[in-house]
């Protein structure tokens, strides 16, 4: 899973998301997505992050075990 | 998730106001999430208890069903369920935190 298939994953299931990909240690697996969605308006933040989450549901499981996260509207 | 190991995690969770899963002990962190969650809860001078899910395979899928969150570690504040590591770190930033753990 390259951090271009992660942006592809969140942008697919929040359409019209902006979405950066830090990858600090160019490793694939200590990544933090930055996401910016007007579909976040009026969630929590935990909402905000669990509809990230669930466009990834699969990875999660698997190889990008620490993701970090920071949603926007 | 069968009833035991729901039962299991919801009295995990309400035997402390503040219930902290983690990787690892809080003296001795296996992840850098997890050991984030305890520097903050450190900085604020928290009272809280913790279970390490490394300890206990069952805990550590059921917690994530449970709290429909694929990761740990995970926190909760008189049962409820707070976030993870970076929402952790956003509430102690804004003053948030504090405020739920002094209520």
């Amino acid at each position: 899973m390259t951090v271009q298939e992660i942006r592809e994953k969140i942008q697919a299931g929040l359409p019209g998301s902006e979405v950066e990909i830090q990858d600090p240690y160019n490793d694939g697996v200590h990544i933090k997505a930055i996401v910016k969605f007007s579909g976040f308006a009026g969630k929590s933040i935990v909402e905000q992050h669990r509809m990230v989450y669930a466009t990834l549901k699969d990875e999660l499981k698997a190889e990008v075990h620490a993701l970090g996260l920071e949603t926007k509207v | 998730m069968d009833k035991e190991l729901q039962d299991k995690i919801e009295g995990l969770i309400s035997s402390k106001k503040i219930f902290l899963f983690m990787k690892g002990t809080p003296d001795a962190p296996m992840c850098g999430f997890s050991a984030g969650v305890t520097n903050v809860l450190r900085s604020l001078g928290a009272d809280y208890n913790s279970f390490n899910v490394l300890s206990d395979m069952s805990v550590r899928e059921g917690i994530k069903e449970f709290a429909n969150w694929p990761t740990i570690p995970q926190l909760y504040i008189d049962g409820e369920f707070i976030g993870g590591h970076d929402i952790v770190v956003e509430m102690a930033r804004s003053g948030e935190l504090q405020k739920k753990i002094g209520a």
